[in-house]
């Protein structure tokens, strides 16, 4: 069964290691919108995000893909349900004993019974649309940390999914790589029309890519809202992004660009 | 109010032991469940055979060949000067077959290759490589844990035939160093070296290949915290690796032989 792409997030709670870390986080994405959690770090997004393909199972609440509660899903069902999911984890995590293009293949072996001359042209499809093209035999170490990303980019829309999810696309690359993995992200998204859910600390990629941003203090949202909306938010922490790296003209012509 | 911190704080170790025996048992039902389903990743196998056990050669032949001649060593000198030149193949072959060959050659492979898988998964947990393979649809247990194990309950067997070959082979060249004829080396070996021996031995080896790849995947898998958490998972893999392999050969001597 085909997802539409509409994520529900409900009442989530969720400890680790003794310590609250989301308590009590409500969200809902449309099929294809794209939300962005913007939160500093430590603030629990991360956790969220891997609530949402069920690596992590909610101590109360529920996250629910088309309506379906994903820690309830039985193993075969769960399994269904993630190959429409494209993850894109903060470290790219690609995995290092394979090159590029098994990488990339690796998700299509998996869940898709494929010649190999098909499979390699949707794994040179995939590579060509991040701007990989022609690394197939490259090894992730020989990489640079935009192109694995990158990389990781292409992996994750190798089975062509309904939902995309990003863990912090940015963190860790120049200011340039990280303009252009925002530029990337959104023409995935006009190509895909997936939904995208992504975590960031960045609020350039935050306003650049998402239709809606969520910002996150502490476990919970404090202000949701579009770019304008969280943008006149007199909330403190919303204000101290936007301060920090004396944002104000730099987000403006962020947006125009976008 | 002391006491009841004090009893606090040990129900709260206990607890935290419990769950991590409980975690443990888990892990070895799920991996097992795996081994019998066949869910074996045929080209992760092969690789990880290559890795574990081709690999692993040159080392036992160097433990294998040194253990046989210390056991000749010591044992020929003793029995020439109480005149049981007859015993010492024997001695030395047994020796070889049931104990030495299968516990050093255990102890060098949870050394070389039990490092090796904790350090490899580690790095895979805390680069989030195993959620990555999960997200893809790919149980970790069954791709990373199966292979492994599968690969060293073939291969530590295979490993220890070849220690027992040339630790034999260092024991004869010692013995007739030290002066026991040739001939009469080979005559003791014949006459007490069953062949419930060697076959044990193997037996003992295939379990202690489970044991060290067992223990090592689960440090590996739970390790966390960068660099300094693949770094303890390794170093506790290697050392919980051969301590277990010893208990375990302790139990399997008195089930087997």
């Amino acid at each position: 069964m085909e997802l539409s792409g509409r994520v529900e997030v409900v009442d989530l709670h969720k400890a680790l290691g003794g310590q609250p870390v989301l308590r009590g986080v409500s969200l809902r994405v449309q099929p294809g919108e794209a939300v962005a959690i913007l939160g500093p770090s430590g603030c629990g997004k991360t956790v969220l995000l891997r609530h949402l393909v069920g690596l992590l199972v909610p101590d109360r609440g529920e996250v629910r893909l088309d309506g379906e509660a994903l820690h309830r899903l039985p193993p075969h069902r769960l399994r269904e349900v993630r190959s429409q999911v494209g993850v894109v984890f903060q470290g790219a995590a690609l995995f290092d004993s394979l090159t590029v293009g098994e990488n990339v293949a690796f998700p299509l072996r998996r869940h898709r019974r494929l010649s190999e001359s098909r499979l390699q042209e949707i794994v040179a499809e995939k590579l060509n649309l991040v701007g990989m093209g022609g690394t197939e035999h490259r090894m992730p170490a020989e990489l640079s940390g935009g192109m694995r990303k990158r990389v990781g980019i292409a992996r994750a829309l190798a089975l062509d999914p309904k939902i995309v999810l990003y863990d912090e696309p940015t963190a860790g690359l120049d200011p340039v790589t990280a303009r252009a993995v925002d530029r990337l992200m959104m023409e995935v998204r006009a190509r895909t029309r997936t939904t995208t859910v992504l975590v960031t600390h960045d609020l350039l990629t935050a306003f650049a890519v998402a239709d809606r941003v969520a910002v996150m203090e502490a476990g919970r949202f404090v202000v949701t809202g579009t770019r304008e909306e969280v943008r006149a938010s007199p909330h403190p922490l919303v204000q101290a992004f936007l301060r920090s790296s004396a944002l104000g003209g730099i987000v403006e012509e962020a947006i125009r660009e976008a | 109010m002391a006491v009841n911190a004090t009893l606090e704080k040990l129900g709260q170790a206990t607890l935290r032991r419990l769950e991590e025996v409980g975690a443990a048992a888990r892990f070895v039902a799920r991996v097992a469940a795996g081994l019998v389903r066949l869910r074996w990743e045929g080209g992760q196998t092969v690789l990880q055979m290559a890795r574990a056990g081709v690999d692993s050669v040159p080392l036992v032949l160097l433990t294998g060949l040194f253990s046989g001649m210390v056991l000749a060593y010591q044992t020929a000198s003793q029995l020439l000067r109480l005149g049981g030149e007859g015993f010492v193949g024997g001695l030395i072959a047994v020796s070889m077959a049931r104990e030495a060959a299968p516990v050093f050659a255990a102890v060098t492979v949870a050394g070389r290759v039990g490092a090796g898988f904790a350090a490899e998964l580690g790095t895979m947990v805390v680069t989030e490589q195993v959620d990555a393979l999960t997200v893809m649809g790919t149980d970790p247990l069954e791709y990373l844990v199966v292979p492994r194990a599968v690969a060293l309950v073939v291969m530590l067997p295979v490993l220890v035939v070849l220690a027992n070959a040339v630790g034999s082979l260092g024991g004869y060249a010692v013995s007739v160093v030290v002066g026991v004829p040739g001939s009469v080396y080979l005559e003791s070996v014949r006459q007490f070296l069953d062949l419930h021996d060697v076959v044990g031995g193997l037996v003992k080896s295939a379990v202690f290949g489970l044991v060290i790849a067992l223990v090592a995947c689960h440090k590996g898998l739970r390790a966390s915290g960068g660099a300094a958490g693949v770094g303890q998972a390794t170093t506790g893999a290697v050392v919980a690796a051969i301590a277990w392999v010893l208990a375990a050969n302790y139990f399997l001597d008195v089930l087997l032989f």
